[in-house]
């Protein structure tokens, strides 16, 4: 931000504030200092994440389980369905099914489910995953390839060796000098505003 | 620092050396690892791609020459009907287990020591089932009729025989690929993150960023990501089990003496972890000499390794006894016979004691503490474990040169195609390899820095 030409082609409204600390047991407890002081809407970056930072954030717990668990569920069934309904002549004793294989007069349908088990635990297995994964990042709103806080040059340690504090312009308790003044108390560095 | 006055293999853990040595903090811990891949790669790094792209080349001839020609280019017949391509299939799985157990196993077990090494193993996990993957497709000897395994709809309204061991193994290994790949990509992503931030060109910045996703490190992420991480591992730790256990159900459900065992998959289980650490340790030990990262994975880490290679490989051992000794009790005649013949009679008599050799008596080396830390002695031992697994899946598939009916027996001779396709695929390993040291962080740099004593919030306080 500081480099580069000035251009003023847009209003720039800002985004927040932004403070650096270098151990993780500074940004913990000036993160607990924002979360005293009623700030909802701050948000803590680091380059790993830190043991019991939810609570001094004073943040819920992910919903990211209740996405798995329906995801997992969903393989359950389909692999169910697809394993009974395509080996069955006639399947849930009326619909029309895939196709029967007479091999060693083996068990077909719901009768042979046991012979299944690997194929059904593997489509729970891979949905589950996906859901997992996807459903990861979609809570946490990626891809995002572009973000205020990118502009903010010391920010690039943030995946190094630096610990971030960024308070929100959009937090209904913002106050610029209040929240500087915490910074200050809590050892912050580079404290600066950020446009959005 | 302190890490030399602390004894790095003490039995108590709160004697013992850190796991990143040589007094690195964060910041140097990110150098060390990104230095590698920012780092210029010479003439050596080139060289060793011009080789192995070669040997891809093979393979790509071998294959096309195989579709071209039909399976009777390899030395399979009757009743020898699964020759190399199965071998090496099972050879090349079983490689990758050691990924998945020390990315997913070891994480649920709190294994800190992982953290050096998960990223590599997990990309060797990849290149090993790439490499796997290629067999079961072109074995089949109508290629194009490969996506018959698949269960899609089509116009003939036939479905897959889903009580086919060879139909669990596609779901198994294709689900196990997949898994693989976003559970090492999940781990990844901190890292690219890292890599872009401290990118000079204009075009890593931008491949990386993208890769990347846009990750900033905030902990309302790292709280979805923590979760999806260990959820993962949880999901694939009986996934990896399963994968190995299909994979013998490929021998163990048909109903021939020498396969037909319960045994079969907590045995194939073992092995592959076995192969696979032992790969490991084959590739980590140069490589770790190259790029300067022997305070990133220690001494414990390699140690810890061999002691793993030590018990799963004392599990095959004792796998072997017993399959021996249930066969004579068992009292079958031909079960006895399948045995006694692999052992002592079969014309690949040689093959099983290279087996025995190298997967019984080679690990049990690693009971002196001497040979496990020595960096020469593990390297050879490794080797000579990968070779004896090897010989492990040849010498199970060549129990069927002798049939049932000494009528039916036959003979086995693997053709130059059987090894042009098997040098190939290691070529396609080999050249993953090298993509990968040259543009991904071999080491997981954000998980690195969590088992260092500094990442915790309340260190240096009391309690």
């Amino acid at each position: 931000m500081a480099h580069g030409k000035v251009k003023k082609v847009v209003e720039e409204k800002p985004f927040g504030i932004v403070g650096q600390y270098s151990t993780p047991k500074d940004v913990y407890h000036a993160a607990e200092k924002f979360r005293d002081a009623g700030f909802k809407k701050f948000e803590v970056y680091t380059p790993f994440p830190i043991h019991g930072m939810d609570d001094a954030m004073g943040i819920k717990p992910t919903k990211l389980p209740w996405i798995i668990l329906l995801c997992g569920i969903t393989g359950l069934t389909f692999g169910i369905c697809l394993t009974t309904w395509g080996s069955s002549e006639t399947w849930l004793g009326g619909i029309e099914g895939g196709y029967k294989m007479i091999i060693s007069g083996k068990p077909d349908g719901f009768d042979g489910i046991y012979e299944f088990i690997p194929i059904i635990f593997e489509t729970t297995i891979l949905l589950s995953a996906f859901g997992a994964v996807f459903g990861m990042i979609a809570l946490n709103g990626l891809p995002k390839l572009y973000h205020p806080l990118f502009k903010h040059d010391p920010f690039a340690k943030a995946t190094d060796d630096g610990f971030f504090i960024a308070v929100e312009c959009a937090d209904p308790l913002y106050d610029e000098k209040k929240v500087k003044e915490i910074f200050e108390k809590s050892g912050g560095d580079n404290v600066t505003e950020v446009m959005d | 620092m302190s890490d030399t006055a602390l004894d790095p293999f003490a039995d108590n853990p709160k004697k013992r050396t850190s796991l990143v040595q040589g007094g690195l903090n964060f910041g140097q811990v990110t150098d060390k690892v990104c230095n590698v891949i920012e780092g210029k790669f010479g003439k050596v790094w080139w060289m060793c791609l011009g080789v192995t792209l070669s040997m891809l080349g093979l393979l790509g001839i071998s294959i096309g020459y195989l579709i071209w020609e039909g399976v009777g280019i390899w030395g399979v017949n009757n009743p020898v009907g699964w020759g190399w391509a199965i071998v090496n299939f099972v050879f090349w799985v079983g490689i990758g287990h050691a990924g998945t157990l020390i990315s997913a196993i070891l994480f649920l077990l709190r294994q800190n020591w992982r953290t050096g090494v998960n990223r590599f193993a997990e990309a060797m996990t990849l290149m090993a089932v790439a490499c796997a993957g290629i067999f079961p497709g072109i074995h089949i000897g109508r290629v194009w009729a490969a996506y018959w395994m698949f269960p899609l709809p089509n116009q003939m309204g036939l479905w897959p025989n889903f009580r086919s061991p060879l139909l669990w193994d596609m779901f198994a290994v294709s689900t196990y690929a997949t898994v693989s790949l976003l559970f090492w990509y999940v781990g990844l992503i901190p890292d690219l993150a890292t890599a872009r931030d401290r990118a000079k060109t204009k075009m890593s910045k931008i491949v990386y960023g993208i890769f990347a996703l846009g990750w900033r490190g905030a902990n309302r992420h790292w709280q979805s990501y923590e979760r999806a991480y260990a959820t993962l591992a949880a999901l694939a730790t009986p996934l990896v089990l399963s994968v190995h256990t299909i994979v013998s159900f490929d021998f163990a459900v048909a109903n021939l003496p020498g396969w037909h065992t319960t045994i079969f998959p907590p045995y194939f289980v073992a092995g592959a972890v076995f192969s696979g650490f032992a790969m490991v340790i084959s590739l980590l030990v140069p490589i770790r000499k190259i790029f300067g990262l022997e305070d990133l994975i220690t001494m414990r880490h390699l140690e810890n390794m061999n002691k793993i290679i030590l018990a799963t490989g004392t599990m095959v051992g004792y796998a072997y006894a017993m399959e021996f000794f249930i066969a004579w009790y068992s009292g079958v005649e031909l079960e006895t016979f399948a045995f006694v013949n692999r052992a002592f009679g079969s014309p690949f008599g040689w093959a099983y004691w290279i087996m025995v050799t190298c997967n019984v008596i080679t690990p049990q080396l690693f009971w002196f503490k001497k040979i496990r830390t020595s960096i020469t002695m593990m390297f050879i031992l490794s080797i000579f474990v990968n070779i004896g697994m090897w010989f492990e899946r040849f010498v199970i598939t060549m129990t069927l040169h002798r049939d049932f009916m000494p009528s039916s027996w036959g003979d086995y001779k693997p053709t130059f195609w059987d090894v042009s396709t098997f040098i190939g695929s290691w070529g396609l390993f080999l050249t993953l390899l090298l993509l990968f040291i040259r543009f991904v962080p071999m080491i997981a740099i954000a998980e690195v820095k969590i088992v260092m004593p500094e990442s915790d919030p309340h260190h240096g306080e009391e309690h």
